[in-house]
């Protein structure tokens, strides 16, 4: 074993890790052990992610890892050692929500709202990728973020509105032309 | 049909008003709240199904390092429970456990992971009893028995009405048809899990935050179990990452954090993990239901006698309630001559059923709805014409004395049909594809409380001054439904400002009115009138500082775009800001309170007060599917839903809760099942839930919802605020049996259980191929001994709402006496 | 919040230390995407004392062009999925490794994960407080098998949806420890057993997956689940056939996933296919011998019954597509996706 120079990270002392959050360089001290998930919420008490089984098996707690969408339930912390993570709480750029978020907000993308920090960062990257995904692109790219109260409609909606005004720039929203206004 | 909408906020799609926080993280949940020196706690669940507690020994658990605190049973004084008359929990379990995931002790620690550790240590002695997995082993003459207060052995309470001579009627009738249906359980599975945090205040007083839909009952329960005076308890409702029913209950954890913060004098937060959260349950009740429906030649119904049984799980919780809605909204869709029911709820060692979307209604709208179906099929009637011609008519008072205001049915059934083409697809699409119909009613809340008394249902209390800014009260919860939108659209309404001028506070028992909760669907409709009074009294106080300012009559002044003018004299005008300056300076500090108590029910017979509603909404639905013969395997193309929502609010949040609705509806339809595992008796006396997973119990994917086409429906309803009534519910009914008929017009079989796998579809398929039924469902309905039914004579059978007998009723076990059970255990 | 167990981890800067620690920590064990290892290891089902991480190990993510394709273990299941030349040269790969678990967990997941996926079974696949409430079984904690009390061994079912389909295409792996390496046939790494069901020693590690070369071989995989997404498979056909001129089989291998403790190979269907053209009826026959060779049990979700039954269903979907049937509408209704 004397020949390893491996990293190790003893079971009981804290690990201290250097990575970027939200655009920041971050130092932080972690019971080792503990998931990006635990890191974020309880370390960096940015409880904007959220969770629902901590096992994979719902998406609530996706935040973007080196851009690419991940379930930070089952990320270890200790891996997240220079990489660049996204959370819901730094979507908005200098007090202005980002296209999808005014999206959400405005066609109801959100209901209870507990799904949607990790609905919103799984489309941004999708659309960091991809600018004009269709229907089925966007159903599959949030195959994996279960939501309880909406049935996806008005979430997919909310994602081509985004679509649109990601194109058009614009701000303010038209809500004459909501889907479903009629009675 | 709608009036034309002539309000400002009303009716228009708008961003809701917690939208920005819910986009950006912002929404603090229950488990986001940190505080300083906040500690941790967990719960010990039992491990067997039913059995006495012999011991438990804390003391390894309390040496742990890190420890601060482990309860047990004999920490709390009191029972607790949401109705009054089954007041049977225990914030952790005393002298018996009734199901795997009962709570039996709770350790607080520094954190989560050293809780866990120290559960580990905990060692109780169990000494099992004969465990009861389902109503007919309930019912069985000498089981076990889950609680002394039970009517009969594990028969929780069985429920007998009659409204009007049904026998005689079905002799009568031209057919009779009698089918039996199954209705599998499943539960809520909000995405948040419940989460709650106790701190203590001085004096002995605490604060609790939880992830709960109805605080005030929550502030009840805590009182109660803990012995505090309701004054020193103060509960704030968290905004719900979903609820749907899940989190009407209060619960053991609330009470055990509670506790503990009292105790140690620190914060003390309690996050449940997924698996407790179906412990937590309070899902829609497994239903055995049979049908004996009568009709003429046309198909119009006769009579009808339903029989339901239920499966209660552990616990009283909403059971009896959820019992009398297994029947009473039978009558208030189609017109409904003479009607009775029976209906029994049986414990078993499971989790506690209780309220899910639908309450109770939505098992026996499956059968009813199944069976219209068949009975079209058999006369040769097109479904949708059937129930066109037996639509409940406006106003009516129904058989079992409910008092309808508007429907909208008639035309919820003919735009789906319209819009999904029915006539050219119902029995008319080849083989392997089909149309299903099918309509239902609910409630715009209870028309009473879940305790007995005559305050009101819902208070709102507006605060106002010179800033102009309007801040608005009220106890209701937000779980994502959009109450405290509707709460903010409709003052801003009649005060004629934007809703972003206005902050609401709500769900908080210390600063809030009582408002009973979010559940019923009785937010918009009691809270929007409680709203609407305490807007108008502002409003009127403020338009009589105007009328003075202007030299005008009061009547004159009207409120719009932010300003208060004169009609007459459109130049005298002023902003809102400057009228209630006015109106601050003539009366002092500005204030009004709104309250809505519902009128008393027309039904006055014991039991007549679970049914009753302020207005009821309609739905129809068609839906579509697609099945692979050699498999069963089926699809959903599209969903068509048109809704009666009395009117709608703000459009885009009534389309979400139509279309959560379709989905959850889909999703028991489908898929979601409450299934609980025993093991080869002779080597186990497990009995657990099958898969308390949220992989495992299978909620629908993006991948799995099919399109939805919604119509909003809008027959103001004169109790409803601006004639709304609700939209979070109803819409769930329909799609269930719609979906059933669908499979028998595809395939030609009758799945009369839910729910509808491609297993049981193939089933159906092979026994129709052999020649058989080509049908899967439940074969019988055990004999149950029912007491005698009060007899309630219809309103057009010379009825006044009494029943006209007395029927005896054998008098309920006393329940537990706490305070003895008390000095025991303490001495 | 469920936590992870306490455990010491080690970042080793190749694959040879990495082997080194292996060999030399007591229970250790190898996490690559951890979307299998963790959430075991939450429920205390795998409670490893040292966890050897490859995530960041360079060596393993390559996709390399030889007279096939070798690709590294460490390749995450979307990479695979983007390569344009696996979806073309290996389709039924590609088909698979699409279809496994969620777009998120494809992120972070490895092929060399998806391999050694744990076996699973709904009796073990549950909480430690769960397990604790039915006793615990023999894959873990116990000693009975409650699946079948009878059986000696665990009936946990092998629900990896990529090993079928490589198996199927003739896929070998490369194994390393520090002493050396060696490369076997994919199948030869299975066995038939729940608990043991890799012939990998403990101190191996999964190096590269290696791939004939695609050309003239045509390859599908069909997938059964509940949910369009996040569930693992109750049932799957792998096949893939080259075919000769005149459009007759040359050679032909049908693999079937979630029947068994390992991939199943249907060598009575892929010999009887042999020299025959994918008529229906040679579809509908091949397509009953799959069925023969399934054993489901009760461990998943659906009946084992409804699960055989489908067995000869979906084998058939397989070879039609092989055929070169429009299978689209089909695969839409069963997949909930376009593949
Ligand atoms: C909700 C959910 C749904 C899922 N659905 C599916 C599904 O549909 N189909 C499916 O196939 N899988 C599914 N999975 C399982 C898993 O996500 C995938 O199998 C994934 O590919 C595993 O890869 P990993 O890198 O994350 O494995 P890890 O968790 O890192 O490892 C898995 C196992 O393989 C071992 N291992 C990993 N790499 C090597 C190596 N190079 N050498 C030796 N041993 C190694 C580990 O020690 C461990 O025992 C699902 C998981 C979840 C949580
Ligand atoms: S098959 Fe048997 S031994 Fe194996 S995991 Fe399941 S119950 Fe346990
Ligand atoms: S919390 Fe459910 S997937 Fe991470
Ligand atoms: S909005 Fe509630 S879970 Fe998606």
């Amino acid at each position: 074993m004397n020949k390893v120079t491996t990293l190790k990270r003893s079971q009981q002392q804290n690990a201290h890790i250097g990575c970027q959050v939200n655009r920041e360089p971050v130092q932080v001290s972690v019971a080792p052990g503990k998931t990006l998930l635990e890191m974020l919420r309880e370390d960096l008490q940015l409880t904007g992610t959220k969770h629902g089984c901590e096992l994979g098996e719902c998406g609530a707690c996706a935040v973007l890892v080196d851009g690419e969408p991940i379930l930070s339930c089952l990320y270890l912390a200790l891996e997240a050692e220079g990489c660049s993570i996204d959370t819901v709480e730094g979507m908005a750029l200098d007090g202005r929500l980002h296209p999808l978020q005014e999206a959400f907000a405005d066609l109801g993308g959100a209901q209870c709202g507990y799904c949607t920090p990790a609905i919103l960062l799984t489309c941004k990257a999708l659309l960091d990728k991809q600018p004009d995904p269709d229907r089925d692109q966007i159903r599959e790219a949030l195959s994996g973020n279960l939501c309880r109260c909406t049935g996806y409609q008005q979430i997919f909606e909310s994602v081509e509105e985004a679509i649109l005004r990601l194109d058009h720039s614009e701000q303010g929203t038209d809500l004459k032309s909501v889907p479903g206004s009629g009675g | 049909m709608s009036k034309e909408n002539s309000y400002s906020v009303i009716g228009k799609p708008r961003r809701r008003v917690d939208g920005a926080d819910k986009v950006t993280g912002q929404t603090c949940f229950a488990d986001d709240i940190m505080l300083p020196r906040m500690l941790h706690c967990k719960l010990l669940r039992s491990h067997v199904p039913h059995a006495l507690i012999r011991s438990i020994d804390t003391r390894k658990a309390e040496r742990h390092p890190g420890v601060k605190l482990v309860l047990t049973g004999r920490d709390f004084p009191n029972e607790y429970g949401i109705l009054p008359v089954s007041q049977d929990e225990q914030p952790l379990c005393r002298e018996k456990v009734r199901f795997v995931g009962d709570p039996v002790a709770a350790v607080i620690a520094r954190d989560e992971f050293v809780a866990e550790e120290a559960l580990e240590l905990i060692r109780v002695e169990y000494e099992p009893l004969d465990t009861i997995s389902d109503p007919v082993e309930a019912l069985k003459q000498e089981p076990a028995r889950l609680h002394d207060y039970s009517e009969e052995g594990n028969i929780h309470k069985r429920l007998s009405y009659e409204f009007g001579d049904v026998e005689e009627s079905l002799a009568n009738s031209a057919h009779v048809f009698e089918d039996i249906f199954f209705f599998e359980g499943n539960t809520h599975l909000p995405l948040e899990q419940h989460a709650a945090v106790g701190v203590p205040e001085a004096e002995g007083r605490v604060t609790l935050w939880s992830s709960t839909q109805c605080p005030h009952y929550v502030h009840r329960a805590v009182a109660k179990a803990l012995d505090l005076p309701m004054a020193h308890v103060r509960v704030i409702a968290t905004p719900n990452g979903g609820g749907f029913g899940g989190k009407t209950d209060p619960f053991n954890h609330e009470i055990v954090v509670a506790r503990a913060a009292l105790m140690l004098g620190r914060p003390i937060k309690i996050c449940l993990n997924r698996e407790e959260v179906f412990y937590c349950h309070r899902g829609r009740h497994p239903v055995l239901m049979k049908f004996r429906t009568g009709v003429d030649v046309n198909g119009a119904l006769t009579a009808m006698h339903l029989q339901t049984l239920l499966d209660g799980g552990a616990y009283g919780s909403y059971g009896v309630a959820s019992a009398f809605y297994t029947a009473v909204l039978q009558p208030v869709t189609y017109h409904l001559p003479r009607y009775a029911f029976d209906a029994c709820r049986v414990f078993t060692n499971k989790p506690p059923c209780g309220p899910k979307r639908g309450h109770g209604t939505v098992q026996p709208r499956f059968g009813q709805e199944v069976q219209l179906d068949k009975i079209a099929d058999r006369l040769k009637i097109d479904p949708a014409e059937l129930r066109l011609n037996m639509v409940e008519k406006p106003g009516a008072l129904t058989a079992n004395y409910l008092k309808i205001g508007s429907i909208g049915l008639a035309e919820c059934i003919n735009r789906v049909t319209e819009r999904s083409g029915w006539k050219d697809k119902y029995r008319k699409l080849p083989s392997g594809r089909g149309v299903g119909l099918a309509c239902s009613s609910y409630l715009t809340g209870a028309g009473n409380s879940i305790y007995w008394n005559a305050m009101p249902h819902s208070g709102v209390q507006l605060k106002l001054d010179r800033s102009g800014r309007v801040t608005v009260f009220c106890g209701a919860t937000e779980i994502g439904q959009g109450s405290d939108d509707v709460l903010v659209a409709t003052v801003a309404e009649i005060l004629g400002i934007d809703p972003l001028d206005i902050r609401c506070v709500t769900g908080d028992t210390d600063l809030t009115p009582v408002d009973l909760g979010s559940y019923s669907s009785r937010v918009t409709l009691m809270m929007g009138n409680a709203a609407i009074q305490a807007a108008e009294r502002a409003r009127d106080l403020i338009a009589q500082a105007a009328a003075q300012k202007f030299g005008a009559d009061a009547e004159v002044i009207e409120f719009a775009g932010g300003r208060v003018f004169n009609t007459g004299r459109p130049e005298q005008e002023m902003p809102f800001q400057e009228a209630v300056v006015c109106a601050e300076e003539i009366y002092g500090s500005l204030g009004t309170t709104g309250s809505y108590t519902p009128a008393p029910p027309p039904g006055k017979y014991k039991g007549g007060g679970v049914g009753p509603s302020p207005a009821y909404s309609y739905t129809a639905a068609v839906v579509e599917v697609e099945i692979d013969t050699a498999s069963g395997w089926i699809t959903v193309p599209r969903v068509y839903i048109a809704h009666d929502l009395g009117r709608t609010m703000n459009p885009v949040l009534a389309r979400g809760q139509v279309e959560g609705s379709v989905y959850m509806g889909l999703g028991e339809a489908l898929m979601e099942e409450s299934a609980f595992r025993r093991l080869p008796a002779r080597l186990s006396g497990a009995l657990v839930h099958r898969e308390p997973s949220m992989l495992e119990y299978k909620s629908p994917t993006s991948t799995d919802m099919p399109e939805v086409i919604t119509d909003l429906i809008e027959y103001p309803d004169d109790n409803g605020p601006f004639g709304a009534k609700e939209a979070g519910q109803g819409p769930l009914l329909p799609v269930i049996p719609a979906l059933a008929n669908a499979v028998y017009d595809a395939v030609g079989v009758r799945i009369d259980e839910v729910p509808i796998t491609a297993e049981k579809i193939l089933q159906a398929l092979d026994s129709k191929a052999r020649g058989g039924s080509g049908r899967v469902g439940p074969a019988k309905f055990p004999e149950l001994e029912w007491p005698e039914p009060y007899r309630v004579p219809p309103p057009w059978e010379g009825g006044d709402g009494n029943a006209v007998n007395k029927p005896q009723r054998k008098r309920a076990a006393k329940m537990h006496d706490m305070d003895r059970f008390r000095k025991v255990t303490a001495s | 919040m469920m936590r992870l167990p306490r455990f010491h981890y080690y970042r080793p800067r190749d694959i040879r230390e990495a082997a080194l620690v292996l060999a030399g920590e007591e229970n250790a064990m190898v996490i690559a995407g951890g979307t299998d290892l963790l959430p075991n290891m939450k429920r205390r089902q795998q409670t490893p004392r040292t966890l050897v991480a490859l995530r960041h190990l360079d060596e393993l993510k390559r996709v390399t062009n030889g007279s096939g394709l070798v690709i590294g273990a460490g390749v995450t299941l979307t990479d695979l999925v983007q390569d344009r030349g696996i979806k073309s040269a290996y389709r039924g790969l590609w088909q698979a490794a699409a279809q496994v678990a969620t777009p998120h967990l494809r992120n972070m997941g490895t092929l060399g994960g998806n391999i050694c996926l744990d076996t699973r079974c709904n009796y073990y696949d549950q909480n430690h407080e769960w397990r604790k409430a039915i006793d615990f079984c023999m894959k873990k904690d116990g000693a009975i098998c409650w699946v079948s009390t009878g059986s000696k061994t665990c009936l946990a079912t092998s629900s990896t949806d990529t090993a079928p389909a490589l198996v199927s295409l003739g896929a070998e792996v490369e194994l390393e420890t520090a002493h050396g390496q060696r490369t076997i046939p994919l199948h030869e790494l299975y066995r038939d057993d729940g608990i043991h069901y890799l012939t990998r020693s403990n101190e191996e590690i999964l190096t590269r997956i290696i791939l004939p070369d695609g050309a003239g071989t045509r390859s599908v995989y069909w997938k059964l689940r509940r949910r369009g997404s996040f569930d693992f498979p109750v049932l799957s056909v792998a096949a893939a056939i080259r075919f000769g001129a005149g459009g007759a089989v040359d050679e032909a291998r049908i693999v079937l996933g979630a029947v068994a403790s390992q991939p199943v190979l249907c060598d009575s269907a892929s010999e009887f296919l042999n020299d025959r053209s994918l008529t229906d009826e040679v579809i509908e026959e091949a397509a009953a011998l799959c069925a023969r060779a399934a054993k489901p049990v009760k461990n998943t979700d659906f009946s084992p019954h409804w699960r055989k039954r489908a067995v000869a269903r979906l084998a058939a979907y397989a070879l039609q597509e092989l055929r070169g049937d429009d299978m689209r509408a089909t695969r839409e209704k069963i997949a909930r996706q376009a593949l």
